[in-house]
């Protein structure tokens, strides 16, 4: 499978999951590291690059088949893709040879080598799930494991380049739709309630209530001293009722300004079938839109895979694939008018992208 | 408003983060932003910057020339860990356990790791675990004023200890 192909589908966690409406999908985070060598900001070229090799045998050997980038051969475009699609950091993105990364072709799994930390696993789960992602996330740990001898201290647990990520180095996270909240203007409050917990709250694109497409990934900030499932319990649990929070919004909305709610759905729908240019902030901005028309039942005629796949593939690196040549941002809003005016037509008779 | 880093350009960029119900706001010119690694499209940590910060004034001042703590496997140095605010190697974390300890102390209000140990570590880490989550136990029992079952447990701990005690007396012996 190559990039090509991966362009023009979406990968298996933005299926159904558990709590679709508000939440898109579950992240869970390892990060570790090689005993004997230094950490990749501060380790040879030498070092990192017989630190790739290994990972390289090692998940050559595993009985499932991966997808592998390197980043010193792979084009600025491609990474930018990957980054995209959320299997590797904008730091890996930047770094060159001996970094890279290792993907299940459902891209549910993908484990970055020579990032900030030698390994960081990254297991993926549609809607709210991080049990699951966290067995998968496990799993591949362990076989790492029993091929490499990890730094760790009985004491601090997790050895990592940051001590903010020392103990489990699990980062646990959930990404959430939450529209409701943010019309009805009391994301602050939440953002701000969350942080007293030790939980983090970030926008996807953009900062607090400024976040584009409403979308915001809550996470663990505390690594040290909780065992992962309390730290995954916890979180669900802070999830649940930041569902139930959204979902309450989205009531008093719809009993205050319901005609107010289906017109904004409506002109959303109506800008993306037949806006000729269209920059990606605007574009997020719409398809949240219409995603909460969705779950009110607005409109039928999408599927949530649709919306969210969307949400992926109008970003600048994307297009660039799909059209098959670098773009300027002005030309990047035109494709991009284009290809949602295509989807909202045919929407109705096939819910792909083909 | 002047940027809180170089004191003398315009800061354009200002970041508010909130961890622990902390809030912590930071206004920066473009430069010292970027000089800081502060790339606007990804989340940041403002315990980056603000070790980051906290270093570049440091090396700047005549102090940095006094004696620096490094580490004694990769070299680190402690300015150029609070420079990077990311340390060398494993080995870093003995070097550097003084600020350490204090800094992982104020980010996640523990010193002591309780999750998943690798299969590889020998049985000091499992039984430390078994100790930690043994004393938590006691910690319960009081508080349900359950003693007999606190004493239990504190007997249990004190097994576990003789019993790594008499391993690694038995190593030493076998040495």
């Amino acid at each position: 499978m190559t990039l090509d192909d991966m362009v023009r589908r979406h990968g298996s966690w933005l299926e159904a999951g558990i709590n679709e409406g508000p939440v898109i999908s579950s992240r869970i985070r390892l990060a570790r590291n090689i005993e004997q060598y230094s950490f990749p900001g501060w380790a040879s070229e030498e070092e990192k690059r017989m630190i790739w090799k290994c990972a390289s045998e090692i998940f050559q050997s595993m009985d499932s088949p991966y997808i592998s980038w390197g980043m010193g051969e792979t084009p600025a475009l491609d990474k930018e893709i990957l980054f995209e699609r959320h299997l590797i950091s904008q730091d890996l993105a930047l770094k060159e040879e001996g970094c890279g990364v290792f993907v299940s072709p459902d891209e549910r799994l993908s484990t970055m080598v020579n990032e900030e930390d030698h390994i960081r696993i990254q297991s993926l789960q549609p809607g709210l799930n991080l049990t699951a992602a966290w067995h998968v996330a496990d799993a591949v740990d362990d076989k790492l494991e029993s091929e490499l001898t990890y730094a760790f201290s009985p004491k601090l647990g997790y050895l990592t380049a940051c001590p903010s990520n020392v103990g489990t180095g699990m980062r646990a996270s959930v990404m959430l739709h939450l529209p409701g909240l943010v019309l009805m203007e009391e994301m602050d409050p939440v953002i701000n309630g969350i942080s007293k917990i030790g939980l983090a709250v970030r926008g996807m694109w953009g900062e607090g209530t400024e976040a584009a497409g409403n979308m915001f990934q809550v996470s663990n900030q505390i690594t040290l001293g909780r065992r992962e499932d309390e730290i995954i319990a916890h979180l669900e649990q802070i999830v649940l009722e930041l569902i139930e929070h959204e979902n309450n919004a989205r009531i008093r909305l719809m009993n205050d300004r319901a005609l107010v709610v289906e017109d904004h759905v409506a002109r959303a729908f109506g800008t993306l079938s037949h806006a000729r240019m269209i920059t990606s902030g605007e574009a997020l901005n719409l398809l949240s839109t219409l995603r909460l028309g969705l779950d009110l039942d607005m409109i039928d005629q999408f599927s949530r895979r649709v919306i969210d796949m969307l949400f992926i593939a109008i970003q600048p690196a994307h297009l660039q694939k799909l059209e098959n040549k670098e773009l300027e941002p002005e030309e990047r809003d035109v494709v991009r008018a284009e290809m949602l005016r295509d989807v909202m037509e045919n929407v109705t008779e096939d819910e792909t992208l083909e | 408003m002047k940027c809180e880093s170089c004191h003398e350009l315009e800061a354009t960029i200002h970041l508010t983060q909130v961890i622990d119900g902390v809030v912590k706001k930071l206004n920066l010119c473009q430069d010292c932003a970027q000089e800081n690694g502060i790339d606007l499209n990804s989340p940041i940590s403002i315990t980056d910057v603000l070790l980051g910060l906290g270093a570049q004034v440091q090396s700047t001042s005549p102090s940095s020339t006094e004696f620096d703590l490094s580490c004694s496997r990769c070299q680190m140095t402690r300015t150029e860990f609070k420079k990077r605010a990311r340390l060398g190697c494993p080995e870093c974390y003995n070097a550097f356990m003084g600020e350490l300890s204090a800094l992982t102390k104020a980010m996640h209000h523990s010193g002591q790791h309780v999750g998943k140990i690798p299969a590889r570590q020998g049985n000091e880490a499992r039984i430390t675990a078994q100790v930690v989550s043994l004393q938590k136990e006691i910690e319960n029992a009081i508080a349900r004023e359950q003693y007999e079952m606190a004493a239990n447990l504190r007997d249990k701990i004190k097994a576990l200890r003789e019993s790594v005690q008499a391993v690694e007396n038995g190593e030493n012996h076998d040495a």
